[in-house]
């Protein structure tokens, strides 16, 4: 008999490609209508339960007090800072990657997906879209806490460069969270395994975000963000981009 | 044309057989009704079926689709109840079934029609979680039946249902999808009674392998309770 691990179609081939026998497929919805049903449900979710996005913004908080006195300064700038900032956001990011797919997994969210005639990929652009938006409100809370508790000058003319650097990491997590989460969700051991194999793929994010950054921190001699650090997040971004969507059907296979 | 096509499928957890050397061929539009005990493989062949889990030997077409290779041309032509309902608890009833719609290109008329056939309209707005186990299967036939899919997987999709939800339930995931185009099923059941009542074609399973295959109107409930043994 033949076994089924020879090649295996993971996407609809062209409507030339399809046996006569199979006029009757059903099509679904559109790429981008599907990822906007994906993307409306995702946050209703995260609405009703509160599960992400405040234990984030709380960890966040959290971690700047906790640095404001352990450094025993009045504030910190510079490479420091940028270090500071950047690390804290990436372990927050962690408690969000680590619960971005549960939901599907645990209610069989999965089954009633793979069941559904539209592209897989929508739920990578979906996934990636819901960390995004998670990233960015807890950006909300969480740089204006760190002005307040670690920075001894405002941050208003920083601010133009820093919400480039902070897009494009945040990209980086989005991308580089939801394919950890999709691989690690359906593993026994997915809290554990989430975090240790997102953060060495987050280290490059780590060192552009905060070499990108650090000109805009150092208060003193203060420049703009390095164009040579946010070219580099921004082609990490492109590589994971593209390896993301090149994996994601097979991470949703039996 | 077969609707159903298996030859000597094995599916594997690990080490174990939860499938061995299943063949049959049921017709389009025709019943097929699966018992066994626990663990006897049931759920485990609806998921192959549905293209959920991969057979690792054997030939499988369904619906004149080979699996897993052709497993995208049978997207939205499948509808499964399973053991879970495949809904998110968080959301209501309305929302999950409109989320599916979406997701199968469905209008919200076709939410608003099932949710009143199936007496859940007074409760659509309230999150699943705060739903009985009867009124979460309702709405699991609803989220499963909402295409018109030509093939129905019904893992025991009258569970937790009283008798008047069975009424309700029982025309949805009948044998036609309308009036004039007939519905494929297979059914997971551990009734002998309605099982047989409902099968054209009987398959026993014990252990994963097949212990009975035969047209319904050979099999007697005495040989149903036997694979139970």
């Amino acid at each position: 008999m033949s076994a089924a691990t020879g090649t295996r179609s993971i996407s609809p081939p062209t409507p030339a490609a399809v046996p006569a026998g199979n006029a009757a497929a059903r099509k679904g919805p559109r790429l981008w209508p599907t990822v906007a049903a994906l993307l409306r449900k995702e946050l209703l979710v995260e609405l009703r339960t509160l599960e992400s996005v405040p234990a984030m913004s709380l960890f966040s908080l959290t971690t700047f007090v906790v640095f404001h006195f352990a450094l025993n300064k009045g504030s910190v700038e510079g490479d420091l800072a940028a270090g500071i900032l950047w690390v804290t956001l990436l372990f927050a990011a962690i408690l969000g990657v680590n619960r971005l797919f549960v939901a599907d997994a645990e209610e069989g969210g999965f089954d009633g997906f793979l069941l559904a005639p539209v592209e897989r990929s929508a739920l990578l652009f979906a996934k990636l879209l819901t960390l995004l938006a998670y990233l960015l409100v807890v950006e909300l809370i969480a740089v204006p806490a760190f002005a307040i508790l670690l920075l001894a000058t405002p941050l208003w003319p920083a601010l133009p460069g820093m919400i480039a650097t902070l897009l494009l990491g945040d990209l980086g997590v989005a991308v580089i969270g939801t394919l950890v989460a999709a691989l690690a969700v359906r593993t026994r051991a997915r809290d554990l395994l989430g975090p240790l194999l997102a953060l060495p793929l987050f280290v490059p994010i780590v060192i552009g975000g905060a070499r990108s950054l650090a000109p805009l921190l150092a208060f003193a001699h203060r420049s703009g963000p390095s164009a040579r650090w946010l070219l580099t997040l921004g082609l990490y971004d492109l590589v994971f981009g593209l390896i993301a969507y090149a994996l994601f059907d097979f991470l949703l296979e039996d | 044309m077969p609707a159903i096509e298996l030859t000597g499928l094995v599916r594997r957890y690990g080490e174990r057989d939860a499938l061995s050397g299943v063949d049959l061929s049921l017709q389009m539009g025709r019943t097929l009704v699966v018992f066994g005990p626990n663990g006897a493989g049931k759920t485990t062949l609806l998921r192959v079926l549905a293209t959920l889990l991969r057979p690792h030997e054997g030939d499988v077409r369904v619906l004149g689709n080979a699996i897993p290779e052709q497993d995208w041309a049978l997207r939205g032509r499948v509808g499964l109840i399973a053991h879970e309902p495949l809904l998110y608890r968080e959301l209501t009833a309305r929302e999950n079934l409109r989320f599916h719609a979406r997701l199968h290109g469905v209008g919200a008329e076709r939410v608003h029609e099932l949710l009143e056939r199936l007496a859940i309209t007074d409760r659509a707005d309230e999150p699943v979680r705060t739903l009985s186990r009867g009124m979460v299967q309702r709405v699991a036939v609803a989220r499963a039946v909402l295409h018109q899919p030509e093939l129905l997987l019904l893992d025991e999709p009258y569970a937790n249902l009283d008798p008047a939800a069975v009424e309700l339930v029982a025309p949805l995931i009948g044998a036609g999808i309308d009036s004039d185009r007939p519905r494929t099923r297979v059914i997971c059941s551990h009734d002998p009674g309605r099982g047989l009542a409902e099968a054209d074609l009987v398959l026993g399973l014990r252990g994963g392998r097949p212990a009975l295959l035969a047209q319904a109107g050979a099999v007697s409930t005495q040989e149903i309770a036997e694979l139970y043994r």
